[in-house]
């Protein structure tokens, strides 16, 4: 593994699997005044707080479920791909092996491991081409705890209610968070995609989830809906992995994509407390390091 | 804090009251979605589970040069999807303990109460913390056709700090907090001023 790209990318999957953004990190400790002194919820955080620095300190993984990979990449225009597909493929093998990833990729049929993590449509890429200098490659890695309560709703829903309004996206996304109870460990972030098809809602509503807590849609109305599902999802009690609390999410992320007349779907991307995200921008021809981001 | 050491009997576990912190010591067998239906479906077990503890957990297990295992990250998976098998495997093999996290259904429930088993929780993605616990690997099986996730890991743990969600006499924290919330979110749906607008 001598190639600049793949010694870039094995840095990226250990930041990753490892160290648990700063934004993620400050949400936490400003969660855990909000929880009553000496409650379980409290102490959950704490451990939560207290795990994720032993990560970062011995760059072991800080969920043993290091999830699906995948990577988003931003290229300059023209940019091959495959030489860097295949520097991913080097960088996800290695990280395996020094224990920064889990043995996590299983032939779907059978449950056989692929004990790389590579295999045809492991990892996952998604490319973009943009006119920009450099290279920025984002990964997040998701494991199937909080994949497994991600969800997807067709609008009008009467079984919430739920119509084709703000109100009716409103109730959806407490609906998501309510069935999620404490299964895809709360507290969590939801990356959230307002129309779009089915496939492109679950993309795009994932892609949220590389935003920085701190942010917040550009819409006006948007940003309004994220701050107030933010804070009525966290009236509901759920708390810290589903055993009460007042911290019941970290955070909300809100796109708006165009549909067809005949569909409404509000797709929803959970991801747990572990928001496992990275990125960097890099050269373009061998991968040096410009800035890491994230 | 009460520690509960193996092996595990069923005074002791009887003993536990809903929502109190515990601390494991002892054996603990981890098995999931593998191991799980493989019971269920009449496999036998490699391992006497009488008494013992299972542990939903796929850990990250590197190989040391002396043929050791050295556990890198060992936290909760969701036990949930072992629903449709865990009251079986309780009733049939005499498991004491079950760590996870999440909570499970009913079935499970009702199981722990008859059987006298009880469901911990361990803090989930708390990977690292929770790895710290273990003193020892004593054995594997399975590695080969279950792989290294999936495999049934024999743990020797040291003070594991869990919460007991789901006791023995039929209670569930789960299904007072998914009641609560119930509540509350129909609450929230029922608010007048709800109609925010685009």
């Amino acid at each position: 593994m001598t190639d600049g790209w793949s010694q870039t990318l094995l840095e990226l999957i250990r930041r990753t699997s490892c160290d648990l953004p700063q934004d993620v990190t400050t949400t936490l400790q400003a969660r855990l005044a909000a929880e009553a002194p000496g409650s379980r919820a409290q102490a959950t955080l704490q451990t939560v707080l207290e795990n994720a620095a032993l990560a970062r300190q011995r760059h072991a993984p800080l969920c043993q479920d290091t999830g699906a990979l995948t990577f988003f990449w931003h290229l300059p225009y023209g940019t091959r791909t495959d030489h860097l597909e295949h520097a991913a493929s080097q960088a996800v093998a290695e990280a395996t092996r020094c224990g920064w990833l889990r043995r996590n990729t299983l032939e779907a049929r059978t449950g056989q491991s692929f004990d790389t993590n590579v295999a045809v449509g492991a990892p996952v890429h998604h490319f973009e081409q943009a006119d920009c200098p450099d290279v920025t490659v984002w990964l997040l890695q998701k494991g199937g705890g909080c994949e497994n309560m991600s969800t997807q709703f067709s609008l009008p829903d009467e079984t919430i209610p739920a119509g084709r309004d703000w109100p009716g996206v409103r109730a959806c996304l407490l609906q998501a968070v309510w069935q999620s109870q404490g299964y895809g460990c709360a507290p969590g972030i939801l990356g959230v995609c307002i129309g779009a098809d089915r496939a492109e809602g679950y993309l795009v509503a994932k892609q949220q989830l590389l935003r920085p807590l701190t942010d917040q849609a550009p819409e006006p109305e948007v940003a309004a809906l994220e701050a107030r599902v933010l804070r009525e999802a966290n009236e509901l009690g759920i708390g810290p992995m589903g055993l009460a609390g007042a911290t019941t999410l970290l955070g909300v992320k809100i796109a708006v994509r165009p549909r067809v007349p005949a569909s409404f779907f509000v797709t929803v991307a959970y991801m747990c407390w572990a928001c496992r995200r990275r990125g960097v921008r890099a050269g373009a021809a061998d991968g040096t390091v410009c800035e890491w981001v994230g | 804090m009460k520690t509960l050491t193996y092996p595990y009997t069923e005074a002791q576990v009887r003993a536990l009251v809903l929502g109190e912190p515990v601390a494991v010591s002892g054996l603990v067998f981890t098995g999931r979605d593998r191991l799980h239906k493989f019971l269920h479906e009449g496999g036998a077990s490699p391992v006497e589970l009488r008494d013992g503890a299972l542990y939903h957990c796929g850990p990250v297990v590197v190989p040391a040069a002396d043929g050791t295992w050295r556990v890198v990250a060992a936290g909760p998976t969701t036990s949930v999807r072992e629903e449709p098998y865990q009251a079986g495997i309780i009733a049939r093999h005499g498991v004491r303990v079950v760590i996870g996290k999440g909570g499970m259904g009913a079935a499970t429930r009702e199981a722990c109460q008859r059987h006298g088993c009880v469901y911990l929780q361990v803090v989930g993605g708390a990977a690292v913390s929770l790895a710290d616990r273990i003193r020892r690997v004593r054995q594997v099986h399975f590695l080969e056709t279950f792989g290294a996730t999936e495999a049934l890991w024999e743990f020797e743990v040291s003070g594991l700090p869990a919460v007991v969600a789901m006791d023995a006499h039929g209670h569930s924290l789960y299904e007072e907090v998914t009641a609560a919330s119930r509540r509350e979110l129909s609450r929230l749906l029922a608010r007048q001023e709800a109609g925010g607008r685009w």
